[in-house]
């Protein structure tokens, strides 16, 4: 019994670790020939940088306004994300707490955008924005995480949370004379917090990641984010440049790593949470 | 005096409802509404993004649609696509949530390890995945199959391997989302009925077979269809590790529509095609709730 048990556990051991190789090589291999030349990076696999070239990680500042990228993509996390958050709490709250008729068949047919995939709605959505002179601007990419499926699925999670909030609480607010607005602003919407956090999360790692979106939507090298960038770290013969494509993508990794490792718990249920919406 | 004010009341209330949700509605009527509406307007024009023509051609897209070889193509690619992803990804994060099992420490190594990928963007996974598959002796998976004895192949140009490369990455980088969905429906079984196939003498398999997969089915019904989902709507992968090829054949359907409208600029046949994904979609989708309606069903 005992000898099966220690058996057990070792074989155990030798999964799990099998698993976690798969799963954090390609991580490790990313960072170490982040800091190796183009010529050391294949051949004979290394655990860590031949030459540590550090330079790499300047360079991509000057082949590419990298730093330009980097800003752009934090400006449209940022917006998108707060835009979707105001937009969705106001109506989230509307949809859950406030009497008015078309209520229900308003909430339902905002429901059907969670489903609409923007890979359908590409073409006109590129047309409207022509119109709306905003092609090669990151406007786009600020207002489709507030409007399209991220923005009614935010709506969602917010009018489920409100409808669980007890009368009493409104009931006392509204006695004391306090105005809708108030009673949104005061009372409810600091107490969706962990709405907040989680529509936050999930719309904010929605835009780091987004590609086709600034793929269609972005020309001019000025206006890139982060993922066009990194796919456009070419040398003037359209080849490839390495190393410095994986130290960008290095850079590009580590902050939502860092954030990923204080906040796992919540990421992971927020992201789970969509996966069954 | 008494009613008055009940009814302006109501009034302020119905206001200030309307008020709240105007921006969404507004938004939601812009760019999902309104693209929905001209999706299917354009697919009956003969449009293109180059010149900025457009007129009427009645049905010569969809006509042309059912000659083109091509449409047919990445239909059955991107059918391919999922029938790899779809059960590869099902019984790997089945057989994960299985085996670590719901306590901390298993929860702790899916979210500390399988879920890396599952928050990296798709861009990024993929320009590692492309350079861990590169051909040759000197790419790292083939140097270390090399070294296994294993023969060592192009990956991502030839034609019987591109495919699967690409399936094998996808399914790496979310699978950690159905592990932790699993893992969450593992704990939920009624743990008396599976204490009680014990007693009863019911091996792994059995227990296994019998007991917890028909359990265990409301989820994986639901993750299932939401995987397909997920497999249909396939593009970054696809663009940025072999990029439709070798000869078209990982060329899938969002990868089509982008290559119609944005590089042959025949934005009128693009919008025929999106109309095939919509409704795929749309079929799936309604597939899925009515599943979720019986799930939820099972669980009251």
């Amino acid at each position: 019994m005992r000898t099966n048990h220690i058996l057990g556990e070792s074989v155990r051991l030798l999964v799990l670790g099998a698993i976690a190789i798969i799963f954090i090589y390609p991580f490790w291999w990313m960072v170490v020939n982040s800091l190796n030349s183009a010529a050391e990076i294949f051949g004979k696999p290394r655990l860590l940088p031949v030459s540590w070239r550090w330079t790499n990680y300047l360079e991509i500042f000057q082949v590419q306004p990298f730093a330009r990228h980097y800003l752009n993509t934090l400006y449209v996390a940022i917006l998108g994300t707060a835009g979707n958050i105001i937009v969705a709490s106001l109506s989230g709250y509307a949809f859950a707490r406030l009497r008015f008729p078309g209520r229900n068949g308003l909430f339902l047919l905002l429901l059907t955008g969670m489903m609409m995939p923007i890979e359908v709605e590409i073409i006109p959505l590129y047309f409207e924005m022509q119109k709306f002179h905003a092609l090669d601007t990151l406007t786009p990419l600020v207002l489709i995480p507030m409007f399209c499926s991220q923005g009614a699925f935010s709506a969602f999670m917010f009018r489920q949370f409100f409808v669980t909030m007890p009368d009493e609480l409104e009931e006392a607010a509204r006695l004391d004379g306090l105005h809708p607005i108030g009673i949104y602003t005061r009372i409810m919407f600091p107490l969706s917090q962990p709405i907040v956090a989680s529509a936050a999360i999930l719309t904010f790692l929605s835009i780091w990641n987004s590609y086709l979106e600034p793929l269609v939507f972005l020309s001019d090298i000025q206006k890139f984010t982060l993922p066009l960038s990194l796919a456009n770290f070419n040398d003037s013969y359209g080849l490839p440049q390495w190393h410095l494509q994986l130290a960008a993508t290095t850079l590009s990794v580590i902050p939502i790593m860092a954030v990923y490792s204080f906040f796992q718990e919540k990421i992971c249920d927020a992201m789970v949470n969509t996966g069954m919406k | 005096m008494q009613q008055s004010s009940l009814r302006s009341q109501q009034r302020l209330e119905a206001a200030t409802g309307y008020t709240f949700i105007a921006p969404q509605l507004i938004g939601f009527a812009l760019f999902v509404l309104a693209p929905l509406v001209m999706i299917f307007v354009y697919s009956f024009q003969q449009k293109n993004l180059l010149f900025g023509t457009s007129e009427f051609a009645g049905l010569a897209n969809y006509k042309e649609l059912f000659k083109d070889d091509l449409f047919w193509k990445t239909m059955g690619n991107t059918l391919v696509f999922s029938l790899g992803v779809v059960p590869l990804n099902l019984v790997l994060s089945l057989a994960i949530a299985l085996y670590v099992g719901g306590g901390s420490r298993g929860v702790g190594f899916v979210r500390s390890i399988i879920f890396l990928p599952a928050i990296t963007s798709g861009v990024a996974w993929s320009i590692v995945c492309k350079y861990l598959l590169q051909g040759g002796d000197t790419g790292p998976i083939n140097w270390f199959l090399l070294h296994l004895g294993l023969s060592a192949h192009n990956w991502l140009f030839e034609k019987g391997w591109a495919m699967g490369s690409v399936i094998v990455s996808r399914v790496l980088k979310n699978l950690g989302m159905n592990v932790l969905i699993f893992i969450g429906a593992v704990l939920n079984m009624p743990q008396d009925v599976i204490e009680a196939g014990k007693i009863d003498g019911a091996g792994h398999a059995r227990l296994f077979w019998k007991i917890k997969l028909p359990l265990l089915m409301p989820s994986v019904l639901m993750v299932m269809i939401v995987t397909v989902i997920g497999s249909m709507r396939v593009f970054d992968t696809i663009k940025l590790m072999t990029d439709g090829g070798p000869e078209g054949s990982t060329m899938v359907m969002v990868y089509y529509i982008y290559h119609k409208a944005f590089k042959m600029f025949d934005t009128g046949f693009a919008s025929t095609l999106s109309i095939v994904l919509f409704l795929i979609v749309l079929v799936l989708t309604l597939l899925q709730w009515s599943v979720r309606k019986k799930v939820s069903y099972y669980e009251n």
